[in-house]
């Protein structure tokens, strides 16, 4: 497969506006991979966080504000507390979800949860939940 | 001694025992948990976006008010403790951000408050050998296995309880009531958080992996300080069951209702009837 890689792409608006959001830079990067090593719901992600990572190097954001991993990443921080460099790919993750809130995307709707979970949910899942999931 | 408490939102509703538990253990231990006069949810996460400090403004009003009652503040809640806590450093250190957040809070506070965890409390001033002395009913040998979770310990610069790969804090405590920690590899791996809103199949996965790691050393109950982790828990454990050849089913306390126990609260009032899993069959059977 041949890429493309143009200065454009590569210094991409949104990149900023991610990095601004999460205070990350993604070239700190250098792709050891410890952060999906330790992911515990890497197994669930389209994209690993450090393909993620990756990507926001390359300029590919398309694929990561799309991206499925957004909304499975719990924030354990797993990923930051392993890492070398002292990314946080949680971070990251978090400014991807919030440009997708922000804009009106949310990605949860409480007449969508089950009445089981209502019912006797701690609150602070609720909390954390809407806060990550609705905007 | 007096010591300003922030029970959160969740310690006044699904998890009473957890509360109640941590206040009457106060009490014989010589210390009285002062519930702070007016409080407000933490939020529930700390926020990963240093571009947008609204989200600071909620525990940052905690946290003042806590100020007004003393030098420190304790929570129970691994949750709040880390939000607190990780407000409180940026409050601290960040007087561009303090002065957006605390102007927009209209309240005056200079970070100067000690947040710590019960836990913290029970090692630093009252002493896990202290503990041993006064625990009357000690846990005779039962197995607990410590699960910490992830809000305890990271990010570790801030947090700074324990080690964050190691840690040891909850196994000295327990310990000190009599039990046999039981180390297991996935005590602080997380038990799938706010993800159970909506991808229980995660939480199942993530919080199974923690018991069955914890069940296959040994564990005959697991310990917990985050009514989250509890919840989530509880809740696959069915499940856990059913699809684990050999499993065997354990309950999932909080340490707190350990600790009143072995400070000869009576096991009736300690909550365990509202675990899914009693403990109390197994604490009859080992003649605590």
């Amino acid at each position: 497969m041949n890429i493309k890689l143009e200065n454009s792409s590569l210094k991409s608006p949104v990149v900023e506006l991610i990095e601004r959001i999460s205070g990350e830079l993604v070239s700190n990067c250098y792709q050891c991979g410890n952060c999906t090593g330790g992911c515990p719901v890497a197994y669930a992600m389209d994209i690993a966080p450090t393909q993620m990572i990756r990507m926001l190097q390359m300029g590919r954001v398309s694929e990561v504000l799309e991206a499925e991993s957004q909304w499975i990443c719990v924030s354990c921080l797993q990923c930051y507390s392993r890492c070398p460099k002292g990314v946080s790919a949680a971070s990251l993750f978090e400014a991807v979800r919030q440009i997708n809130l922000r804009s009106g995307r949310n990605h949860a709707e409480i007449s969508g949860l089950a009445a089981s979970f209502l019912k006797d949910a701690p609150q602070q899942a609720l909390v954390c939940g809407f806060r990550k999931l609705v905007g | 001694m007096k010591i300003p408490y922030y029970p959160g939102c969740t310690l006044s509703t699904v998890a009473k025992g957890f509360d109640a538990s941590a206040r009457e253990s106060a009490k014989v231990l010589g210390f009285e948990m002062e519930e702070l006069k007016q409080w407000n949810c933490c939020g529930a996460a700390f926020p990963l976006t240093p571009d947008n400090l609204a989200g600071l403004a909620a525990p940052a009003k905690v946290l003042s008010n806590a100020r007004r009652m003393g030098d420190s503040v304790v929570t129970l809640c691994s949750v709040c403790y880390n939000v607190l806590k990780r407000t409180n450093k940026v409050l601290r250190d960040d007087k561009e951000k303090r002065a957006v957040v605390l102007g927009f809070i209209e309240e005056d506070y200079d970070g100067g408050l000690s947040v710590v965890h019960f836990l913290e409390v029970l090692r630093d001033r009252i002493g896990f050998e202290n503990i041993k002395k006064i625990a009357k009913r000690p846990l005779k040998g039962i197995k607990a296995g410590a699960y910490y979770g992830c809000m305890l310990l990271r990010p570790f610069e801030d947090m700074g309880i324990d080690r964050c790969e190691a840690p040891t804090i909850m196994e000295d405590f327990l310990s000190s009531l009599g039990a046999i920690p039981v180390d297991f590899p996935d005590k602080i791996e997380c038990c799938g958080a706010h993800l159970s809103m909506g991808r229980t199949d995660v939480v199942e996965k993530l919080s199974g992996n923690v018991m069955r790691s914890a069940v296959e050393k040994g564990a005959e109950l697991i310990v917990t300080s985050c009514p989250l982790c509890q919840h989530n828990l509880e809740k696959s454990q069915g499940a856990v069951f059913s699809k684990t050849p050999g499993y065997r089913t354990v309950p999932i306390v909080y340490f707190t209702q350990l600790l009143g126990l072995a400070l000869g609260q009576d096991e009736n009032e300690l909550g365990f009837d509202k675990n899914l899993w009693d403990a109390r069959p197994l604490l009859k059977e080992r003649g605590v």
